[in-house]
């Protein structure tokens, strides 16, 4: 069973689950060979899934932060190629759910039918592909993602009507992305009240799948305040920014994520 | 314009398709913006009202219609008939303000209280600032760094007209890159902002309805070749092509006479195989630019190539999502002209005519010589803008 189905499952029955954490990270930031160590410091850190991004030279629903971490990604190197061979052994060590996220493009040079195959093989759990019509997906791919067992994730902004809501929690697995405001990433930090109406509107309509929710999540306040109106949160680019100051990677990253989670630094995950 | 123009085989279909281009490939941040336009767009144009202040606007504002003028000496030394259309004569300088007049209505219609807007050689961000002086609209510009430096001009001529220009500083520093910032300007402001964009590119409803807009300069040639030839169809349809707003403006009310040969003219830069060339269709590969599935150039690995020209305007890595159909399906022919052949033409058409054209019309002038077109035949090259802006570039040849 597909591992972010399986996480959501279990945690649902936690009643005393304080949220789960969802992490962004660029691949082959800030060095090319970085991404492994990343990924495995996330899961020591204790987050619960992890976000890979595919780094593109055009992303425009980010912002500055993530998008100078896909340029410093891209100047090293990096492409959809070169990250499946780094994740080719993923699974001897990683446990927890992990997804692609990017833009559509390099995907489609990479080839879809290849790019799913890959994913399955390395043990891809996930995709994002947040320029990915829905009706596209649904007509051309969802086959595809289906037979190698990869959940396409949706996004709802407070724009969103709530017939689309409706249409996307119809369509969706795994879990909703909850865009917290009208942005670009990493644009505007906290939990407003404007913010907050939204979260409760969305809890009220009963949605089948689960939410995390994104875009100004920064540290352990803002992480609680999101995680009390959905299964949980997603830091993106605060953690870009540990990552562009980081002097050693793998304690800065345990550190920051337990400090978000609020894990006492003893306890090893 | 013809707002409820039947539907031909090489315009956009109810998905928002050309063939297989087009379509609306945009975050779900966007997607409420650009819903609201594609619900709305086709009913305002065709409102009374709408059409009204668009054709006042258009004949008394932007000085329309544009001469349709034979070109004497130059016909003579082709030994063809060669017809410019004068879009270097709207206001402003080139055609980009058919576009704008259109957005600016559809924007007040829409009840937006701002416009944001990319541009690449500055004329687009001009005609966009102009307009939103002429309707007491506030008004942000994104440019790239790069084309900031070299169309000075149009930043001073964009600032007195009252709007904001925004550098855009990451990636090549060009058109590409405003655009992006424009969209990232619009997901954050998405309630109260109209998106201008200035070509037929992005996502659906924009390339249709910016070629709506541009349609007027071929609606207008065919009833000024009428009177001067006796024919409403030339042989040829010249064109230059960036993201393709004024081939698409000139095309428009000629892709079902199959007879006319529509030519789009590419930026070679400094050739097709120097690394340093915006020759879209020559050099790229289909894929999602923008949020349309077109023609763009792209590393193997699907990164956006950062193009070269001369010609600011002519400096984009796509082609709109009509123009991607009409390479594909043939019924456009794809040529291209190198920086030095552009430079030449404009000096050519100055010295035989007496008309200092933009660098970027200056490219589809420079095939003339290679079209092949009879003393019998006509050529109408569509002059999409004047030059005065370019003498920066222009003196360094004289």
């Amino acid at each position: 069973m597909n591992r972010i189905i399986n996480l959501f499952d279990s945690t649902v029955s936690h009643a005393e689950s304080s949220g789960l954490l969802n992490v962004y990270f660029t691949a082959g930031f800030p060095q090319l060979n970085d991404t492994m160590r990343v990924l495995k410091a996330l899961q020591d850190g204790g987050a619960d899934l992890v976000e890979i991004g595919m780094p593109y030279s055009d992303p425009v629903a980010d912002g500055e932060t993530i998008q100078k971490s896909n340029d410093v990604a891209l100047e090293n190197g990096m492409s959809v190629k070169i990250l499946f061979e780094q994740l080719e052994n993923m699974r001897e060590t990683i446990f927890v759910p992990v997804l692609l996220m990017g833009y559509v493009n390099p995907v489609l040079q990479f080839g879809m039918e290849n790019f799913c195959r890959k994913c399955a093989e390395v043990g891809v759990d996930g995709l994002i592909l947040p320029d990915m019509p829905m009706d596209v997906y649904l007509n051309e791919y969802k086959a595809l993602f289906d037979s190698y067992g990869l959940l396409n994730i949706f996004l709802v902004t407070p724009q969103t009507s709530e017939a689309r809501i409706r249409q996307i929690d119809e369509v969706s697995q795994g879990f909703i992305y909850t865009v917290s405001s009208a942005s670009v990433t990493g644009s505007k930090s906290g939990v407003s009240e404007d913010m907050e109406s939204y979260f409760n509107k969305l809890n009220n309509m009963k949605l089948k799948n689960p939410r995390l929710i994104g875009f100004g999540i920064k540290d352990n306040a803002t992480f609680k305040k999101a995680s009390g109106y959905a299964a949980g949160a997603i830091i993106g680019s605060a953690f870009i920014r540990v990552l562009q100051e980081s002097t050693d990677l793998e304690q800065d990253i345990k550190s920051f994520v337990r400090e978000v989670k609020n894990y006492p630094e003893t306890i090893e995950a | 314009m013809e707002a409820t123009a039947e539907k031909k085989s090489y315009q956009v279909d109810n998905r928002g398709y050309y063939g297989s281009f087009g379509g609306a490939f945009i975050p779900e941040m966007l997607y409420p913006n650009v819903e609201e336009l594609r619900e709305n767009y086709l009913q305002i144009i065709a409102e009374p009202s709408f059409q009204k202040e668009y054709h006042d606007l258009l004949r008394n504002y932007v000085g329309r219609p544009t001469p349709l003028y034979r070109a004497n000496r130059l016909s003579e030394k082709y030994k063809t008939n060669i017809f410019l259309k004068r879009e270097d004569l709207c206001h402003t300088g080139a055609h980009k303000v058919n576009n704008t007049i259109g957005q600016i209505l559809m924007a007040k219609k829409l009840g937006k209280q701002r416009v944001v807007a990319e541009t690449g050689a500055g004329q687009h961000g001009v005609a966009t600032a102009t307009v939103c002086a002429l309707m007491d609209i506030q008004c942000i510009v994104y440019m790239g760094e790069l084309d900031i430096e070299r169309q000075a001009p149009n930043v001073a001529r964009m600032k007195m007209l009252g709007a904001e220009v925004r550098p855009a500083t990451c990636g090549s520093k060009t058109l590409k890159d405003a655009t992006n910032e424009a969209m990232r300007h619009w997901i954050n402001n998405p309630v109260d902002t109209h998106y201008i964009i200035g070509s037929v590119v992005g996502p659906h409803p924009y390339p249709d309805m910016v070629a709506r807009f541009q349609s007027v300069i071929s609606e207008e040639m065919r009833w000024q070749l009428k009177e001067q030839t006796g024919s409403e169809t030339p042989d040829y349809v010249l064109a230059c092509v960036g993201g393709g707003s004024n081939a698409a403006g000139a095309f428009y009310h000629f892709l079902d006479d199959e007879n006319v040969k529509l030519v789009a003219i590419e930026a070679a830069g400094k050739g097709l195989n120097s690394g340093h060339s915006a020759a879209t269709t020559a050099l790229g590969k289909p894929g999602v630019l923008h949020g349309s599935r077109t023609i763009l150039m792209q590393t193997e690995d699907g990164q956006v190539v950062e193009p070269f020209s001369i010609s600011a305007g002519l400096d984009y890595p796509g082609i709109g999502p009509q123009h991607a159909y009409l390479y594909d399906s043939g019924r456009g022919i794809f040529m291209s002209a190198t920086d030095e052949e552009a430079v030449q033409a404009a000096f050519e058409l100055t010295r035989y005519e007496g008309i200092i054209p933009a660098l970027e019309s200056s490219h589809a002038l420079a095939v003339l010589g290679q079209l092949g077109a009879t003393p019998n035949e006509t050529v109408v090259v569509n002059l999409s803008g004047r030059g005065d802006k370019d003498m920066a570039t222009y003196m360094r040849y004289i």
